[in-house]
């Protein structure tokens, strides 16, 4: 590509990604809010998305999703005209909503707003209160599940996450939760960001006792690959616990081959599981940034009387120590041996790889909760990590980082609201001998050459971007894998040598 | 859970079939709300047209959405500069929206066009800025002012009608270069090429067969274009017009305001890339130019032919269905498969007219599904019911071939594969023949249906609706 690299470094703020009025980007290390509202309806068993506004923001993000997933994404738009744009999307809206009832006969339809209905000051609520009187008493009336998304304010990952709260919200008022029966201010509990020590750790609530717990585990795993939904779900049903997780498109998005087609594909969580969430026995909420919101899913569980446990992505050894520490105490079971051994084998690994990576500098990239996953993972093999940076803009990046991974290097860079030209910039200096994150890095990698390491979201250059495991134990072995052999084959392939046997 | 799938009642009527009585297919309509419309909005339609101009740059005004989900996802080649490959925007914030974007899309042309040095830069409008009202206008002109480089306005407000009409707005935006170079020198026998996009270097194989024609090619405006060739297309003698859909608005205000005629032509199959070689050959009427055009007629095809030939023995009597974006596309498309043996059972476009499907109704075999602005639904429907063995479209209609376990041919805008010119009619007959002959499908379970006692849909007789 042509972006003069000297042109820019000058347009490098050395401002951590502070500025109260943000320049323009050039290739975006984020994505908007609705696509983040898209995919956790999708995880939503009998669920369409829905996006009220223009249908250009529906298609964009379907066809963005299907180059990951490869996967069929159907998204319904109101598909503004002006009209709508001008006098309200009433009728746009309601005709949308039969429509989709009419064809796809789903339990629930996922409605998310786009920058377009917001800025023209589109009232949800009412619409859907007007919607709901008029459909009152019709027979298969989907349920309707609403959230605010306009795409100026914050990034995909906001989105997710303000879907998964719309939903537990909604779903869990209109099932009636015993709020009554609930302490409602029962302290939520908050790994201490920056804990070094193997387990999560005292302090952590129980409603039950350890052993009895039979109300599901509600699990908010943040936006993760398919394969790490389901190894999610392994690694809970290795501790015997049910588990109900808060999305899950681990099978909607990563579904067998059909013999007719199935306008909604199988999978995700039902709708009841999330309804029944007020019971949950404890809930399990991920990402260190998430952590520091303060209206989340987790916390409406939370105020329902649910002990909430809020911890990082379980990504590397000790993020996934943290979490299965949780899951003991939320269980009141030991580590299984199965985890065990998975953990063994890691260490194992990382023994026998630690010479080929020590030192290796590398810069990484991506969603904030996601980098920070990473870059733990890093530190613990004795990689470099140089530069960690996200197109998310938290406000508390570095200081969240800095706290979990306490090792990283002072003068390693830490930047939020950072696009690709920001990275370029930075990059080009520090010589990094690899990187890791989506494939939009790859045009980065490819003038860096130096190689990529492709992980998180999105890989649109590869297949099976939707089955890369991150999480757990076994997702750290195969994180590490995939470094050391694409260091091992960058070394083969500029040996003048050429050894088959390292 | 495989599901009966019903038409929407509001849909029936953009849904004929050939060789039966029928109103007119019904088209060039907004989309009906909660149809999953595989259209896109008014920006993407100007965005993919002038996307390809590769030494200007394109900045979208709007929150950061429009933009990364345009970032180099074309295979619109360039020979030169790559700008265009680039991610623009004014990722404007909430307090963008309540202030007012102006300040920051000025800020943002002045750093980028110092930055970056383009040609001329684009200013995509999104559907925000239709609604909070920004004075685009005023600041492009501000900016080119200061710049001296020309600074375009594109309104392109997504909610502004479809996707055609975001055609229409580059058509004008790109309009008000031509005119402004210097035309001294441009050959007699010249043309420029408009909607060709240069996908995997199409424009450059089309290129070349008119440069053995002895024809120059003033400007390829839509692919690897270049600012500087647009501003002197004027001086050019014949208009070719590849995409009719997007590019004709463009064409029709050369042939009104600078007397340049215009021809609509297709590069896709052996048939229509000949007839656009013979047509610009004809107008030109010079003798000697039909010959060197049969000529090189003559040794592409015969290039091609010998294993064109084997691949339509292994593809004779296969069912394909097409679902592209412009009609001129799926005429050259149904006329391509003729040349492989196969037949074509659906076809379908986001953007076609009136006109286009009378003619689609008219060259299809009887039988045929034609339909406009389809959906998911409708599409699976069809394909399970004419039980076809290929689907080309674009990326968001593979998922729905390969889920059904039925081959697939990218002819959009984001294949990296060459399809265009004689060449390109052997790449496309490789892709299909590659798709539709591979091992997997005898595995997959639409395949076996009938031994598990399924109907065309995939269902237990039971489940279907009577």
């Amino acid at each position: 590509m042509s972006c003069p690299t000297s042109a820019l470094q000058s347009s490098s703020p050395s401002a951590l990604g502070s500025e109260e009025f943000p320049g323009p980007a050039t290739n975006a290390c984020k994505l908007c809010t609705p696509l983040g509202a898209c995919l956790v309806y999708k995880g939503i068993a009998g669920t369409v998305p829905f996006l009220h506004g223009s249908q250009g923001c529906a298609t964009y993000i379907r066809r963005y999703l299907i180059s990951h997933f490869r996967e069929p994404m159907d998204i319904a738009a109101s598909n503004f005209a002006e009209h709508a744009a001008i006098f309200g999307g009433r009728d746009v809206l309601h005709s949308g909503l039969d429509n989709v009832t009419r064809q796809y006969r789903p339990e629930l339809i996922g409605i998310a707003t786009t920058c377009l209905s917001e800025t023209i000051g589109e009232n949800l609520p009412q619409l859907l209160h007007e919607y709901r009187a008029r459909t009152a008493g019709a027979a298969d009336q989907p349920a309707l599940v609403h959230v605010s998304t306009p795409s100026y304010r914050g990034t995909h990952i906001d989105g997710f996450h303000a879907t998964v709260r719309a939903l537990v919200e909604t779903l869990t008022l209109d099932c009636g939760s015993r709020i009554s029966d609930c302490e409602l201010e029962r302290p939520s509990t908050n790994t201490p960001a920056g804990e070094t020590g193997g387990a999560a750790s005292g302090g952590l609530a129980i409603r039950h006792p350890l052993s009895a717990i039979r109300n599901p585990l509600a699990l908010f795993p943040g936006f993760v690959s398919a394969a790490d939904l389901r190894h999610l779900r392994e690694i809970v049903a290795a501790f015997d616990l049910p588990v109900t997780l808060v999305p899950d498109y681990s099978e909607t998005m990563d579904g067998p081959s059909w013999a007719g087609y199935e306008p909604i594909p199988a999978g995700g969580t039902p709708v009841a599981a999330v309804r029944a969430l007020g019971q949950a026995g404890a809930a399990l909420e991920c990402g260190r940034i998430l952590a520091g919101e303060a209206r989340t899913a987790g916390t409406h569980l939370a105020k329902l009387g649910v002990p909430l446990h809020r911890l990082g992505l379980p990504i590397g050894l000790r993020e996934t120590d943290r979490f299965c520490g949780a899951l003991e105490l939320v269980s009141g079971r030991e580590r299984p041996a199965s985890l065990e051994l998975a953990r063994g084998r890691l260490l194992d690994t990382m023994v026998d790889g630690h010479k080929y990576v020590f030192g290796q500098r590398a810069v990484v990239f991506g969603d904030e909760d996601f980098v920070i996953g990473l870059t733990s993972f890093l530190c613990e093999i004795g990689v470099q990590p140089v530069l960690c940076a996200s197109g998310g803009r938290s406000r508390r990046f570095a200081a969240v980082l800095r706290a979990t991974v306490p090792e990283l290097p002072a003068k390693t860079i830490v930047r939020e609201g950072a696009d690709f030209a920001d990275i370029e910039a930075a990059a080009t200096e520090l010589k990094p001998d690899l990187l890791l994150g989506p494939s939009k890095g790859y045009s980065l990698a490819r003038r860096l050459d130096v190689p990529l390491v492709r992980c998180g979201f999105p890989i649109h250059d590869r297949l099976g971007g939707h089955r890369i495991l991150h999480v757990g134990y076994a997702g750290a072995l195969h994180l590490y894998d995939t470094l050391v052999n694409a260091l091992l084959e960058r070394k083969q392939e500029n040996s003048e040598v050429g050894y088959s046997y390292l | 859970m495989p599901t009966a799938i019903e038409i929407l009642p509001a849909r029936t009527a953009a849904i004929a079939v050939a060789g039966t009585a029928g109103g007119p297919v019904e088209c060039d309509r907004h989309s009906l709300a909660g149809s999953v419309t595989q259209r896109a909005c008014v920006f993407c339609g100007s965005r993919v047209v002038l996307y390809p101009i590769a030494d200007a740059l394109h900045l979208v005004h709007g929150p950061i959405g429009c933009a990364a989900y345009t970032w180099d996802i074309r295979g619109a080649q360039s020979s030169g500069p790559q700008l265009h490959r680039n991610s623009f925007s004014t990722d404007l914030q909430e307090l963008d929206v309540i202030y007012g974007g102006e300040k920051k899309l000025e800020r943002a042309l002045t750093v980028l066009i110092a930055r970056h040095q383009p040609k001329a830069a684009f200013v995509y409008s999104t559907c925000i800025v239709g609604v909070i009202g920004d004075d685009v206008g005023a600041i492009c002109k501000r900016v080119a002012a200061a710049t001296g480089i020309p600074v375009l306005s594109v309104a392109s407000e997504g909610f502004k009608g479809t996707k055609k009409d975001g055609y229409r707005a580059a058509c004008e935006a790109v309009y008000t270069l031509i005119g402004t170079g210097d035309t001294a020198g441009i050959s007699p026998l010249s043309i420029n090429l408009l909607g060709d996009f240069n996908i995997a270097g199409e424009t450059w194989i089309v290129r070349d067969y008119f440069k053995r024609m002895g024809v120059e090619v003033v400007a390829t405006i839509t692919g690897d274009g270049r600012v500087d060739d647009i501003r002197r297309c004027h001086g050019a003698k014949l208009n070719l017009v590849q995409c009719a859909g997007s590019m004709t608005h463009l064409a029709k205000k050369l042939r009104d305001e600078h007397g340049i005629p215009f021809l609509k032509v297709s590069f896709f199959g052996l048939e229509d890339m000949s007839a656009a070689l013979y047509d610009t050959a004809k107008h030109f009427g010079d003798p000697s130019l039909l010959d060197r055009t049969q000529e090189i007629v003559r040794t592409e095809v015969e290039r091609v032919y010998p294993e064109l030939r084997r691949y339509k023995e292994k593809l004779i009597g296969k069912k394909a269905a097409i679902y592209v974006g412009g009609a001129f596309k799926a005429f050259s498309l149904v006329r391509a498969l003729r040349t492989l043996g196969m037949t074509t059972a659906i076809v379908g476009t986001q953007t076609g007219d009136r006109d286009d499907y009378a003619q689609l109704r008219e060259m299809c075999d009887a039988g045929t599904v034609i339909v406009d602005d389809s959906n998911p639904l409708e599409l699976a429907k069809f394909c399970l019911e004419k039980d076809v063995d290929l689907f080309i479209g674009g990326v968001k209609e593979r998922p729905i071939a390969y889920k059904l376990g039925i081959g697939f041919c990218d002819h959009n805008h984001e294949r990296k594969e060459a399809l265009a010119g004689y060449v390109g009619m052997l790449n496309f007959a490789r892709e299909v023949h590659a798709s539709c002959c591979s091992p997997v499908w005898q595995y997959v379970p639409r395949r076996n249906r009938k031994a598990e006692g399924l109907n065309a849909e995939g269902l237990k007789p039971e489940e279907a609706i009577s």
